[in-house]
């Protein structure tokens, strides 16, 4: 089962006359048809190719709603109801793009814990990882935009908190504010940029994901028992993970109609069917889902940090630190032993960080009263501690299962969950 | 690779049940009813659609806009072209600027949308008491709790408990958040005339204007459904088929 990477021959004289001139054949061939994986991946590892194919789609069923709708004030709601009504399909390419951010970020989430279970980030794969930190940055800047397009009362007092953030910024913060605007409130200058952010920034995630997919395939894939392995325990990308990403992405679609054919608005919120209005403040502001971890790390932060960094500077900072850990999380991670299942106790601490982070999205998503304001901050801390505590000094105080050889040859025959199980 | 999916699933289904628990989170809870256009094959009910068009326009349409409602639409609750434009023609629509320059009243025909009671506004609070009477068009999307709680509202005026006391202009409802609504009771027994024998109690002439509505919010809900059901079979069929295909393919290195 070697597999050769050598310059393909084409059999058609265009394809190789072109080919010889241009080699964008020969590479598509090399990175996607011969690319040598690991044979032992496990269906976690569908998550990558299926977040490509995502926003892929999110671009075209973008484009197509571009065609219809009108970036103004006066007009954005009035123009997605006509997509909604008028416009042939028009049901089905909106509800396909709303619930499709909604399956670009679980597709996503599911792909980094992934990396996180399987130690994917680790060395020589950092940069990988960061690019990958790098992609979800710019695909909550693009959600958060694209869902203040349909001018709904959670579009524009979702754009007010989310802009009034950068209010916090010391001295300039005002200021800073006012240009994010074009103007002194959220208004028509707001939305029309955000309208032409949103159009480039899918583009710029399309750079990126492909700087991701070069940084990819110069070590290749991690696998499930996350140690180096050899050409022959490779196999070729087509027909094998084609195949199976196939079958991945049938089953994700299945998924992914039931929202947008059966319940399309269940992740959404009613008060966005209630057009944009500045003199009514909405009971509850929420972010979407995806964004509600963070958004209680936000509101973790009610007091001042050492008398300096007020309350909302704070949660700002919180929040983005949440994001600007996962950079240097390669190196806060002392231990050499990349996949969970020979770490003992990273494997339960990982569930453990999981849950913390399903606790912090339920503090995100419910009016900070009672204990739930205590609640977020303990979880908040422990986020933190995960990553700056935990994982620093897990690696030098925990004793790693030893290693197998190879993926064929586990160490540990017959001992349960500890095996390294070959190909699935 | 069950046991994956299952684990997918259920932590899919966390999620959900951690947004929509939050969003059902707010104001009292609202009487539930089994509505025919609920479920994966629930289809709208015309019988009722048309029993709540007229609710609708004899009642709700005093105060009440319905923008996004243009009269060609009614065609999906069974009318024929000449009901359709018989019943627009019952309204007047101001169109213009004509060669001099007016502005002029004419018949509505069915491309128009159904005019709005109110010029602006400001017309529209003054009417009211201040308060103004949102547009129905998206209502039963707009707002927490869809279909049930319009329906609750609806039936909900009752006398004020002992204690609560009510503002002058307002009145006491069981289910709108606060329990202080400016409008005042629209529905009484026998209030509309229906054409098919149908019994115009209070909490009939509710459900039916409520499926009225669901289906101004959502009028092409019938068709999502049956694209979704077609949709849904061919990717079944599909994952069947690459599954067994990604088995033969993959059983030389099993």
């Amino acid at each position: 089962m070697s597999t050769e990477t050598a310059k393909p021959v084409f059999k058609n004289g265009i394809a190789r006359w072109i080919d010889d001139r241009l080699p964008l054949l020969s590479w598509a061939q090399a990175e996607f048809v011969d690319y040598p994986a690991p044979k032992n991946l496990n269906y976690w590892w569908n998550f990558g190719s299926l977040a490509g194919i995502v926003l892929v789609l999110q671009i075209l069923t973008g484009l197509f709603l571009t065609m219809h709708y009108t970036p103004h004030t006066d007009m954005a709601f009035a123009s997605v109801e006509h997509i909604m009504r008028d416009v042939n399909f028009g049901w089905l390419l909106r509800y396909a793009h709303a619930n499709g951010a909604s399956m670009f970020f679980i597709v996503v989430y599911i792909h980094m814990f992934r990396g996180l279970y399987y130690g994917s980030y680790k060395a020589p794969r950092e940069l990988l990882w960061m690019l990958g930190v790098v992609i979800l940055l710019l695909m909550m800047a693009t959600a958060f935009m694209g869902y203040v397009l349909p001018w709904g009362q959670m579009s524009f007092w979702g754009a007010k908190v989310i802009t009034n953030l950068f209010s916090a910024v010391p001295i300039f913060g005002e200021t800073i504010v006012t240009w994010l605007w074009g103007g002194f409130t959220v208004d028509n200058p707001t939305l029309n940029r955000f309208f032409a952010l949103h159009y480039l920034l899918p583009f710029v995630i399309f750079a990126v994901v492909f700087l991701h997919i070069l940084a990819l395939h110069q070590f290749g894939s991690n696998n499930p028992v996350g140690i180096d392995i050899t050409k022959k325990d490779k196999i070729p990308f087509h027909p094998y993970y084609t195949i199976k990403d196939a079958f991945g992405l049938c089953v994700f679609f299945m998924v992914y109609g039931a929202f947008v054919f059966f319940a399309p608005n269940v992740l959404g919120h009613a008060d966005n069917y209630i057009p944009a209005n500045p003199l009514v403040t909405p009971a509850h502001i929420v972010p979407e889902w995806y964004f509600l971890p963070f958004y209680a790390i936000l509101r973790a932060i009610t007091f001042d940090i050492f008398w300096i960094i007020p309350a909302k500077l704070g949660g700002v900072i919180a929040m983005f630190g949440a994001i600007a850990v996962l950079f240097v999380l390669p190196w806060l991670d002392t231990s050499r032993v990349r996949s969970a299942r020979f770490r003992p106790i990273y494997k339960w601490l990982f569930w453990v960080f999981l849950a913390d982070c399903v606790v912090l999205g339920y503090v995100g998503a419910n009016p900070p009263e009672g204990w739930l304001p205590t609640i977020g901050l303990l979880a908040t801390i422990y986020y933190f501690a995960h990553f700056l505590i935990i994982m620093p000094l897990l690696g030098k105080l925990e004793r790693p299962l030893p290693l197998p050889d190879s993926i064929n040859k586990p160490v540990l025959p017959a001992s349960g969950a500890a095996t390294a199980q070959p190909a699935e | 690779m069950r046991r994956m999916l299952e684990k997918t699933l259920g932590g899919m289904a966390l999620a959900l049940a951690l947004v929509t628990g939050a969003a059902a989170a707010e104001g009292p809870e609202t009487l539930t009813r089994d509505w025919p256009q609920q479920g994966v094959f629930g289809t709208y009910d015309r019988h009722a659609l048309q029993r709540g068009f007229q609710v609708y326009s004899g009642v709700c349409a005093g105060c009440h806009s319905l923008e996004y409602m243009a009269f060609r639409n009614l065609e999906s609750l069974g009318y024929d072209e000449d009901e359709i434009v018989a019943i627009a023609a019952q309204y007047t629509v101001m169109d213009g600027p004509d060669d001099a320059g007016d502005m002029f009243e004419r018949t509505a025909v069915p491309s128009d949308h159904k005019p709005a009671p109110f010029a602006n506004e400001q017309q529209a609070r003054a009417a009211n008491g201040g308060a103004l009477p949102p547009d129905l068009s998206l209502i039963t999307k707009a707002r927490a709790g869809g279909e049930d709680y319009i329906y609750s509202l609806l039936v909900g005026y009752e006398e004020p408990p002992a204690g609560v006391e009510v503002p002058p202009g307002m009145n006491y409802n069981a289910y709108f958040p606060g329990h202080q609504i400016a409008m005042a009771q629209p529905l009484y027994d026998g209030m509309v005339e229906y054409q098919d024998g149908t019994q115009p109690t209070i909490s009939q002439m509710a459900a039916d204007v409520t499926q009225f509505l669901a289906w101004v919010a959502e009028p092409k809900m019938e068709e999502r459904k049956r694209t979704g059901i077609k949709v849904m079979l061919f990717l079944l069929i599909l994952a069947i088929i690459f599954y067994a295909y990604k088995r033969r393919i993959w059983a030389d290195v099993h």
